[in-house]
């Protein structure tokens, strides 16, 4: 692999943020790089959002926001319906044989698009995560999950394992101890530990779907990028 | 906090075992002042500097430091950290675009006072529009102070060159202050991989009589001349007293040099050494050149890169000999007066070879797309641009 250089586009409250981070933990997990980009704007519910990740089997130098990326995901098709993008059109700055993830049910491109998204070789994958989220986790909080679950099912950068052991760490922390003093403590950490191993496995099932449906349909490119 | 055993500086610098942590440039800071055996810390908040004197207070809480305080504004707190060296004291702050400037006329001072402290400076807009983002302008305003003016890249230059700029500044042939600077959130908020020293190791504390003018009392330099100011004499003493002092300050300016290459490997980095253009930067603008190094390689070009790490003293002849055979030079930077570019040309004999910029500024990021531009420029190199923005 080279480098991928990610821009993730969403809406507040989607979680765009914490799922850049979970990407990132998981090429760490997986022995590789990955840097983001300090987040420090101010953001609110269902306003524009973004993310920026780069990730290889290099160690990366470069810093600031993706620019020029040759990794799009959409989070929310209001990205592109309705403009909520830090950038018009939603592919500005997308490089020649680039991958664009969307979350949506329809085909929410319009045609004069398509036609540079063809001419500059674009993949494009077109994906209902909200719809899987609400099938398989029973909310749609988990949409990010499945997008993150489809990019690593296409690229398949990292194993399910590093993927879980991020997403682990994300709703676990490293040091969570079970026994912490008295009793009724302890039976409030575990209530909450229990719910907390319960949204894991939700989001687990989630990002497995996700890598099911890549392989189905034959999305599956090991050496997406090479530049 | 363990106990902190005091090591030898060089073998501290050196040699000492270093374990990785995945760090901010803000943590890399804090965790080198932990082990410079400061003693006092004075801070005053601006973003995005405000998380390394944070920082720095919880070090002082667990009992790194001796003594920390919120100073009134940036001109109360660099006044204070020169009466806290003057009065023996090992000392640190560290400030942002607009305090900087609040606080220069204290800090260009402050070498003439020959006032050996570490200041860090953590980029930030300082001109109007109001912004806190990390262009670095700033630093153009330190390079006639007389300090010692180090730019670091990453979270390990900052760690490296805070905790060497502790012992550098000591240096009796030195012994004037250090500005370790590096781009505000950039470096500051981001996280990057540090190799660190034991944190139970320290730096030997400071010994204020290892001084070329010991402050055994008021009536020698440096202190006479604060008390007994060469204004209040004749002109021609003021001229005189002014010339041979600021002489002395620029010359302990070149003399720190011979440390930089001991402590920090040298004033510049060379990456392929037998480029045909070069990419001459500071700070974070030589990470994204070293992107630009890599993806200029991919297309056949060759490419190289001059990492400058201390802009004062500037390394005229170290950079002069790189760039002799270049046929040009490629100098990306984080502000609009192009300030490294100026210094490049004043080094180099040829410098209609030297393409000022990219630039960008109020902080923006330097996409390295925007180097590979001047890079095609520069080897007459069309390409047809696809890409929308």
């Amino acid at each position: 692999m080279k480098r991928y250089n990610i821009r993730i586009a969403g809406v507040g409250g989607q979680g765009v943020v914490t799922s850049a981070h979970i990407l990132g933990n998981a090429m760490s997990a997986a022995g590789k790089y990955a840097t983001l980009v300090p987040f420090f704007g101010s953001e609110k519910r269902m306003a524009p959002v973004e993310a920026y990740v780069r990730v290889s089997d290099q160690p990366i130098y470069e810093v600031g926001e993706v620019v020029y990326p040759n990794v799009i995901m959409i989070y929310h098709p209001q990205v592109i319906t309705h403009g909520k993008s830090y950038t018009m059109p939603f592919y500005s700055g997308l490089k020649e044989n680039g991958l664009v993830i969307i979350n949506t049910d329809v085909d929410i491109i319009p045609e004069e698009d398509w036609a540079i998204l063809k001419e500059l070789n674009t993949r494009v994958y077109m994906f209902p995560a909200t719809k899987l989220a609400l099938d398989i986790a029973g909310t749609e909080l988990a949409t990010n999950m499945a997008m993150i679950g489809l990019f690593f099912g296409i690229t398949r950068l990292v194993g399910f394992e590093h993927i879980e052991q991020a997403v682990r760490e994300r709703f676990l922390g490293n040091t969570f101890v079970a026994s912490g003093g008295t009793t009724a403590l302890d039976s409030a950490i575990e209530k909450k530990f229990k719910k907390k191993m319960e949204l894991l496995e939700k989001n687990m099932q989630v990002i497995k779907e996700a890598f099911r449906i890549a392989e189905e349909r034959g999305w599956v490119e090991e050496e997406a990028l090479t530049a | 906090m363990p106990e902190q055993k005091v090591v030898d500086a060089d073998w501290l610098l050196l040699e000492a075992p270093r374990e990785r942590k995945f760090i901010t440039g803000a943590q890399a800071m804090a965790e080198a002042v932990k082990r410079a055996n400061v003693d006092i810390a004075i801070a005053y908040p601006i973003t995005p500097q405000s998380e390394v004197m944070h920082l720095v207070g919880d070090i002082w809480a667990q009992g790194y430091l001796k003594d920390y305080y919120r100073a009134e504004e940036e001109y109360g707190a660099m006044s204070a950290i020169a009466g806290a060296v003057r009065g023996g004291a090992r000392a640190f702050s560290a400030t942002s675009g607009p305090g900087l400037l609040r606080g220069i006329e204290a800090i260009a001072s402050w070498p003439g006072h020959r006032i050996p402290a570490v200041l860090g400076v953590l980029t930030r807009v300082v001109n109007a529009p109001l912004s806190i983002q990390p262009d670095n302008v700033e630093i153009a305003y330190l390079l006639h102070c007389g300090m010692v003016v180090l730019h670091a890249e990453n979270q390990q230059d900052v760690f490296d060159f805070t905790l060497a700029s502790f012992v550098i500044s000591e240096k009796v042939d030195v012994y004037i202050p250090i500005a370790v600077c590096t781009e505000g959130f950039f470096v500051t908020h981001a996280k990057g991989y540090v190799n660190m020293t034991p944190e139970d190791m320290k730096l030997p504390p400071r010994d204020p009589y290892k001084a070329p003018v010991p402050p055994t009392d008021c009536e020698i330099p440096p202190a006479r001349i604060q008390r007994d100011a060469p204004v209040q004499k004749s002109n021609f003493m003021s001229y005189l007293i002014h010339a041979v002092w600021q002489q002395e300050v620029w010359a302990s300016n070149r003399r720190a040099m011979k440390y930089i290459y001991k402590y920090l490997g040298g004033p510049i980095e060379v990456v392929n050494p037998d480029a045909e253009v070069f990419i001459v930067a500071s700070g974070c603008a030589a990470a994204q050149g070293r992107e630009a190094v890599r993806y200029a390689q991919l297309e056949g070009l060759n490419v190289g890169l001059v990492k400058v790490k201390s802009i004062r003293p500037f390394p005229e002849r170290e950079i002069r000999e790189v760039l002799s055979k270049a046929k040009a030079v490629i100098v990306p930077e984080h502000n609009i007066v192009g300030w490294l570019a100026k210094e490049v040309k004043a080094s180099i004999p040829d410098n209609d070879k030297v393409i000022g910029g990219p630039r960008v500024y109020g902080g923006m990021t330097l996409p390295v797309e925007l180097i590979m531009e001047k890079v095609y420029e520069a080897f007459g190199i069309k390409k047809e641009k696809k890409v929308v923005v």
